[in-house]
């Protein structure tokens, strides 16, 4: 113990002899510990992020999708008709709402101010199931729906753009062929998967139909939304979805799913393996300059061996053994890489404060990886200096002497 | 004959040292016989590559010799291994070189300090004794420089200082004045036979030339690996006040 306290006590002041030294060797050490912390805690707020999103619209909530997967569907998978929404509704027990959600991009134009918006066509069941609130106003309700009322409900981005700071329930917008009245205005939700969910306009299903495009074709709803009622079972709700889409589409018995349900579980776990998956990319990445780090260690530790093999003679001809020689350079290095892993720490977590702020991503301190990042890079210390250590410890004190 | 009683500090008998092996080997010494008693102090001298710093080496236990026996105070040196070499050098042993080996960019203090280190002692000894070695040879007020802040004969005296701190039984002197003028020599040399004759270290000194030879009380010449002669001086050097 003796021996160990007096090597870390002459490796100590080997390192502040020559800081510029010390620093330069240490700096991949440094760089590599911050990268791979600053990684691993960014992904895991993210994950976190899309957690909470996710858990935002509860738990018994499902969509169906034409098509299978997240991904674009392929070309020719029809959508859904207003009709499979309706046998939704009526056929599966357990239902609390059942929204079908229709989408066009067109233009909304307020006096001067004309943009293109995603306007959604649903409803009066989508405010409850997307758990939107309201600010001012009303929702448009069954009544605006059945008659197709020149209504709309707007997303705080979207009036901000059109109307600035001015007044905007009761005003008239021009969205495509026709003009509504704005009766309400959404209590915004913010960011959600990288879009700006107020960036939108709601008008009733039949409105975006007959008057906003012109009836086109019977399939043009994209997604329908459904709610279970509480306690029911969803697993068993999106089994019982399955047989009718199936049937409603006439599928064959050999014929694949043209057509998905998903509840939000799925959801959840699909998301957050993928930005799982992306953050232990990124981390392994981070890992490898940290293994640069090592071999950056161990160079500049060879150097300095050969550099100060005149003063490894002078220890061992005044009775240092080789194992203190061995000890000495060992911990010289361990001691460089766990400064180097703290000042990586420290480095890490200013980064992590800074960006968690400019991307909007909750900052989640996890001392597991700190301290797991830590230790790595005192083992870097150990492996990548123990090769220099022992050419020190081997050395000849006669050699070593005579060496210019 | 009891341990006590015998006055000898090294004894070397049939010593031999070749380097390298077969066709190439080389015979640096040819079977030495040497006695140095407790309290002396011997110049080794010799032309280059009679064998001489060979002979330093081996007595210095930084190498061991091929055949014979070496006993340093009874211990025979040829069955120790490097480590046990290594602890004789920490406890028993001094050495000052010709080109002084300080380590660089570290103060006078830290330098004497170094063996201290070495052999555990506590930060407030260490440094009490370190001070007492420099003031010793006359560096007082220079403790805080650095090897590169210091002149020849200083940097010579700092390697003295470090030398005996540990109080040595013998201090190995190769070429001490090799690198120093006339003058600081002569200083060099009288605080060499002071510590011998005050402190009862034995010095054992490698050099080349008569006068500083001149200052040691027994001078052995070395030539093509064998004592050629071993002759005690009259009378030692005077002092010098």
């Amino acid at each position: 113990m003796n021996m160990l306290w007096n090597a870390f006590f002459i490796a100590l002041r080997e390192i502040r002899r020559n800081l510029t030294r010390a620093f330069l060797t240490v700096l991949g050490i440094i760089i590599g510990v911050a990268a791979v912390i600053t990684m691993v805690t960014l992904g895991q707020g993210t994950t976190q992020a899309v957690k909470n999103q996710i858990s935002n619209l509860g738990t018994n909530l499902m969509t169906l999708r034409p098509g299978v997967g997240f991904g674009p569907r392929s070309a020719g998978t029809p959508n859904f008709t207003q009709g499979d929404a309706d046998a939704v509704r009526e056929q599966i027990s357990g239902i609390a709402a059942v929204a079908p959600l229709m989408s066009a991009s067109l233009s909304s134009i307020h006096l001067q101010n004309a943009r293109s918006t995603q306007i959604t066509g649903t409803t009066p069941e989508y405010f409850m199931i997307s758990k939107w609130s309201i600010g001012e106003g009303r929702f448009f309700n069954e009544q605006d729906y059945r008659t197709g009322a020149a209504v709309c409900v707007i997303g705080t981005t979207a009036k901000k753009e059109l109307f600035g700071n001015e007044e905007a329930l009761g005003q008239k917008i021009r969205l495509g062929k026709a003009s509504c009245t704005i009766i309400g205005i959404l209590v915004s939700k913010g960011q959600s998967f990288g879009g700006d969910q107020d960036d939108t306009i709601v008008v009733p299903l039949t409105t975006l139909q007959r008057r906003l495009v012109g009836k086109t074709s019977a399939h043009d709803v994209r997604e329908i939304m459904i709610s279970a009622e509480d306690g029911a079972d969803t697993d068993v709700i999106i089994d019982d979805i399955n047989v009718l889409m199936r049937q409603r589409r006439s599928l064959g018995k050999n014929e694949a799913d043209n057509f998905s349900v998903r509840d939000t579980r799925q959801l959840a776990e699909t998301l957050s393996s993928s930005t799982k998956m992306m953050t232990s990319l990124l981390a392994a990445v981070a890992g490898v300059s940290l293994l640069v780090g090592g071999i950056g260690i161990m160079n500049i530790m060879l150097v300095s061996v050969t550099e100060r093999t005149r003063e490894i003679g002078i220890r061992l001809a005044i009775g240092a053994r080789s194992r203190e020689v061995l000890l000495q350079f060992l911990v010289e290095a361990v001691t460089l890489s766990s400064i180097g892993g703290v000042i990586g720490i420290a480095i890490a977590l200013g980064l992590c404060v800074g960006l968690a702020g400019l991307i909007q991503v909750p900052f989640q301190f996890d001392a597991r990886i700190n301290i797991i990042a830590f230790f790595f890079s005192t083992a870097v210390g150990v492996i990548f200096g123990f090769a220099p250590a022992r050419r020190a410890a081997r050395l000849d004190p006669i050699e070593a002497l005579r060496h210019e | 004959m009891s341990a006590e009683a015998d006055p000898s500090l090294i004894t070397l008998h049939e010593l031999t040292k070749t380097y390298g092996h077969g066709d190439a080997a080389f015979q640096a010494l040819r079977g030495v016989d040497l006695t140095i008693n407790k309290g002396e102090f011997v110049a080794v001298m010799g032309p280059s590559g009679s064998g001489k710093s060979t002979l330093m080496n081996v007595l210095g236990c930084l190498d061991t010799p091929t055949s014979g026996h070496y006993l340093y105070q009874g211990v025979p040196v040829e069955t120790l291994n490097a480590e046990q070499r290594s602890l004789l050098r920490r406890h028993a042993l001094g050495f000052i070189f010709q080109g002084f080996n300080l380590l660089a960019r570290t103060s006078a203090l830290e330098n004497v300090e170094l063996p201290l280190l070495y052999r555990g002692i506590s930060k407030k000894e260490r440094r009490e004794r370190a001070e007492e070695a420099l003031v010793s040879v006359g560096l007082p007020t220079k403790m805080r420089n650095t090897p590169a802040e210091l002149s020849g004969g200083q940097q010579q005296r700092v390697a003295i200082a470090r030398a005996v701190v540990t109080q040595p039984s013998t201090l190995f002197a190769d070429e001490p004045t090799g690198n120093l003028d006339t003058s600081t020599t002569a200083e060099i040399m009288e605080l060499l036979t002071r510590l011998n004759q005050d402190r009862g270290i034995t010095v054992v000194m490698v050099t080349h030339e008569d006068e500083v030879a001149a200052y040691a009380r027994r001078t052995v010449r070395v030539k093509d690996g064998l004592i050629e002669f071993d002759r005690l001086h009259h009378e030692p050097a005077p002092l010098q006040p």
